[in-house]
């Protein structure tokens, strides 16, 4: 008696013809190396393929057009002082959690020795959490993260608050290129597999119109989301 | 689930006369279809990314044995394990062992139309395992016991004062006791109850809107964050799905991304997008120890390479609903079965069989916006007729029906014998109507006056009066 | 042009104006019009009720009545494309029917987009006193892409005003048998069209399909509404002496 799987997978194959099987496998194989924009492949919007100011301009954009704030800085120290500030402004309590993460080593919290700030990942008390991204995509407002022992995605879920520390230089113009970039990672193992547990595109805070098609933001997600950008481009650009 | 699809004539009277349900489906042009076209107008490449986004659908169809086999290498290379069903009685059994291998009590849920295809949340609490919803609208109508009436707003039938009263009766035993007015409280509310079961959990189970061949990944949308805290927080994931989720790359699934939400909800990207591989990685601090695909089939192989085969490649956004006459005059319940509107007439019959599902291809007047919105352009009228034909071939269906299409098909061919029984029918309904315009009620034709008049032919056919014309010399 | 005229089983049976009028502006425009005698029903209702092999044999009695003329005009976008569009797939595969029934798709037009689109006509001399609405067939708008072409001919009529409706691309619930088959959902479908048509004010409305037009005509009669309703080709012609669909003698509106 053969298994649900063979079932299932041989009904499949009598649909297709069994003689159309090694075909089939070589279109596969084909088919499974067209990855990354190039020509001939899925066809890409133009909007956000634009110089890296001008990809700037478009995140911001698009992000606060989905009730995310963001704040421009320019350098990592004035990191600190713009979370602290971003906190006070709504009230929110001078502590987070945060992203082990070493990128969060480099921004010098100890100027704003106010803000407590436990590593780690978010447990249900936690009303902030700060997170770096892997990399924020211009199109649309998004921000990627992804998991790993630095970067646990409760962080992006449980706290009331996330706030994101972006540098300019992860704004990307398409989702595309962020793929490209974990293809390049190194495999885990032998056989190439590079994903990380989860891969999270958030753009804008948690929201929802299910009761009475009025939309409200804080569903179950982060009632607020807010971006620091560290406008770290070169001016001259 | 146990389809109601043959009372749909009856599942629509009621749906007609009631007062919440209409008032709940008003003004849903304003809002979803507006937002849809907003969307849309902004996105110059959006007809070329639909175009690409059936092609690529219509390939993994061409390959879809190959393509499932390298999914579930990588799936289980990520640590995880795939399980083929062909039934939803042995896919909700897969779960419930599942759960036991854990010993869980509760399961936290995103929403998953595979799971109401299953019934599942009915079987796990016949088998002392408890279901809880997460997404709101899906908390909503398992509080009142109900079945989802729309493919992405399961709720969208319940009026506000309908939910103020199910959470008043549902969150005492929380300790809430005021009946609440407005909807933010509302969310607050539920939010503030759901929040713990998430931690509670022991399995959270997910839908899984595309799963992807290249890194064995399942992609979950939501607005609220429910599905990620549903997979993150608990012991198991499970993500349920059906064969023909299936892409090829992750290029592939951002392309059919880009036009989910812009046609769903007219959004440029749903709030949370998430790929997940696998299980928790060894250095991880958060994630499922263990992380589980369920493969549903019910039916749906039956339809590759078939003459439904482009159904397969409904990427479930919902907008064929939104943009029909006849879902949006009565609701997703009236269809009877989980899949309702276009989508769901096409799908049914194939999955629960056409002599139950009959009535849901014929409720259709073939207006075709549900195929000029699809943001894959299935051609969902073409399938329909389909349908009818193979209904008209199987003789189900009313006799009277048939019969009468073959007697006026009979007539049609036989031009001589078709002006006769014309004029004496036109010319009945001259004599009945008088001097009146329109006639409050014809014999035969109940469906039709139950709210209209009939209009009263002019009198003397076209052709009768042509021929008379021009016999008496008016040209060619 | 030698051109044939279907009339449509609708216009034929319920309201034979309407083929005088497309007659009439067929003739003005510089046609000569033919009506073949062998003309009954496009088979668009066996076709739609699944009964593809009637549908079959109506469309070979239709081609075959009409295939040798330079064009075949019909006032009815949706005979029109069941004609242009569905002959052909359903003579798919078929090596005899097959190229003829292509051969007909390709020389069968809706009146009114053949007077714009192939005849180059831009206005016609007809006046019409009135608030007009105008409502677009389903099958004309998205299978023939009929939208500019019937507001661009009444703009030219002398003494109308057009508003457009709400919703106007949103189906009036017709749908040929399903009007009769599922009548409450079909009412309240034309209920809802109603009240966008009406919300524009007009005391007329047009259109370019007959079935669409005794839907909304019959569901404004029984709301008792004083709007008229006429096919557009009426208006277009200067024929509108004769009663508005649904309407009686004794109520002429014009």
């Amino acid at each position: 008696m053969s298994s649900a799987r063979d079932d299932i997978l041989g009904r499949i194959r009598g649909k297709l013809g069994a003689d159309k099987r090694d075909a089939s496998e070589q279109a596969v194989a084909e088919r499974l190396k067209r990855t990354g924009p190039q020509p001939g492949q899925n066809p890409i919007p133009a909007r956000g393929q634009l110089a890296a100011p001008e990809r700037l301009a478009l995140f911001r954009e698009m992000a606060e057009a989905v009730d995310a704030t963001v704040a421009v800085v320019g350098s990592l120290d004035d990191v600190p002082t713009s979370v602290t500030g971003y906190l006070a402004e709504n009230n929110l309590p001078a502590e987070a959690v945060m992203s082990p993460d070493a990128r969060m080593d480099e921004i010098p919290w100890a100027d704003q020795p106010l803000l407590t700030l436990r590593r780690g990942r978010a447990e249900d008390a936690d009303a902030v959490g700060i997170t770096p991204v892997n990399a924020a995509i211009a199109e649309t407002g998004t921000l990627m993260m992804t998991s790993g022992a630095e970067t646990p995605v409760t962080l992006n879920f449980m706290p009331d608050t996330h706030i994101a520390i972006v540098q300019a230089s992860q704004i990307v113009g398409t989702y595309e290129e962020t793929w490209g970039e974990l293809r390049g990672r190194t495999p885990r193992d032998g056989d190439g597999n590079f994903m990380p547990r989860a891969v999270n595109w958030v753009t804008g805070p948690s929201r929802s119109a299910d009761i009475a098609k009025t939309l409200f933001l804080g569903a179950h997600g982060p009632r607020r989301l807010h971006i620091v950008v560290v406008d770290d481009n070169d001016e001259k650009t | 689930m146990k389809p109601t699809s043959r009372a749909f004539k009856q599942n629509a009277h009621e749906a007609l006369g009631d007062k919440n349900l209409q008032e709940a489906l008003s003004d849903l042009e304003g809002g979803f279809v507006q937002g849809r076209l907003n969307a849309v107008n902004k996105l110059p490449e959006f007809d070329q990314l639909r175009d690409a986004g059936r092609d690529i659908k219509h390939h993994v169809l061409e390959n879809l044995d190959v393509y499932l086999e390298i999914f579930e290498e990588k799936v289980v290379a990520n640590g995880g394990q795939v399980h083929w069903c062909r039934s939803p009685e042995d896919a909700r059994q897969k779960v419930l062992e599942l759960c036991r291998s854990i010993d869980a009590k509760t399961v936290t849920k995103g929403k998953s139309m595979i799971g109401e295809e299953m019934d599942l949340n009915h079987f796990l609490e016949g088998h002392a395992v408890e279901p809880i919803e997460t997404d709101f609208g899906e908390y909503i109508i398992q509080l009142a016991d109900e079945r989802p009436s729309h493919i992405i707003a399961p709720a969208i039938h319940k009026t506000k004062e309908q939910v103020a009263d199910l959470f008043h009766e549902h969150h005492q035993k929380y300790g809430k006791s005021a009946r609440l007015e407005e909807p933010r409280d509302m969310l607050d509310e539920a939010r503030e109850i759901l929040r713990p079961k998430y931690i509670e959990a022991d399995v959270g189970i997910t839908g899984a809107n595309f799963m992807i061949a290249e890194t064995g990944s399942t992609v979950i949308v939501t607005n609220e964050g429910n599905g990620d805290l549903t997979q993150t927080l608990a012991k198991m994931h499970i993500a349920l799905a059906t064969p023909e989720k299936i892409v090829p790359t992750l290029d592939d699934a951002t392309t059919l991304l880009r036009i989910l939400a812009r046609s769903a909800t007219g959004q440029e990207m749903s709030v949370y997008t998430t790929f997940s591989s696998g299980n928790k990685r060894p250095d991880d601090l958060d994630g499922p120890a263990s992380y589980h695909v369920v493969i549903l089939d019910n039916g749906r192989t039956d339809m590759v390479g078939g003459d439904f085969n482009d159904m397969l490649t409904c990427i479930k956004c919902g907008a064929c609903l939104m943009h029909c006459p006849v879902w949006t005059a009565i609701g997703g319940h009236a269809y009877g079965w989980v899949y309702p509107g276009p989508m769901g007439s096409v799908l049914t019959p194939n999955l629960v069989g056409l002599e139950e599902a009959c009535h849901l291809p014929n409720a259709s007047t073939f207006c075709g916006r549900c195929q000029e919105i699809c943001p894959q352009k299935i051609p969902l009228p073409r399938m329909l007729r389909k349908h009818r034909e193979n209904a008209f071939t199987a003789r189900l269906g009313p006799p009277q029906e048939r019969m009468g299409i073959a007697l006026w098909a009979w007539l049609a061919k036989r031009p001589a014998l078709y002006r006769l029984a014309t004029s004496l029918a036109t010319g009945a309904l001259r004599l009945m109507a008088g001097k009146r315009g329109s006639l409050k009620s014809v014999p035969l034709a109940g469906g039709w006056t139950h709210s209209r008049n009939m209009p009263t032919p002019q009198g003397g056919t076209f052709m009768q009066q042509i021929k008379a014309k021009r016999r008496a010399g008016g040209a060619p | 042009m030698k051109v044939a005229m279907f009339v449509t089983c609708l216009v034929d049976l319920f309201r034979p104006s309407v083929g005088f009028a497309a007659l009439k502006l067929l003739e003005d425009a510089g046609c000569t019009v033919y009506v073949p005698e062998a003309q009954t029903c496009c088979g668009q209702p066996a076709y739609n009720s699944g009964a593809r092999d009637e549908a079959k044999a109506i469309a070979r009695q239709v081609i075959e009545a009409f295939e040798e003329y330079e064009a075949v005009i019909a006032p009815s976008g949706s005979c029109t494309g069941m004609i242009s569009h569905h002959y052909p797939a359903l003579f798919e595969g078929d090596e005899i029917w097959g190229p003829r029934a292509e051969a007909l798709a390709a020389k069968t037009f809706e009146l009114v987009s053949y007077l714009t689109d192939q005849l180059g006509v831009e206005a016609v001399t007809a006046a019409y006193q009135g608030e007009v609405t105008y409502h677009d067939a389903c099958s004309g708008l998205r299978e023939l892409g009929i939208r500019d072409q019937p507001r661009k001919l009444l703009a030219s009529v002398d003494g109308l005003n057009l508003s457009e409706a709400p919703e106007r691309d949103v189906c009036c619930g017709f749908g040929g048998t399903f009007s009769a088959k599922y009548g409450e959902v079909s009412g309240a479908i034309v209920t809802a069209k109603t009240a966008a048509l009406g919300s524009t004010g007009a005391t007329t409305v047009l259109g370019g399909d007959l079935g669409c037009l005794v839907n909304i005509a019959g569901r404004l009669q029984r709301e008792g509404s004083p709007i008229s309703v006429r096919h557009i080709a009426e208006v277009l012609a200067g024929m509108t002496d004769t009663p508005a669909i649904g309407a009686s003698d004794a109520e002429d509106g014009s």
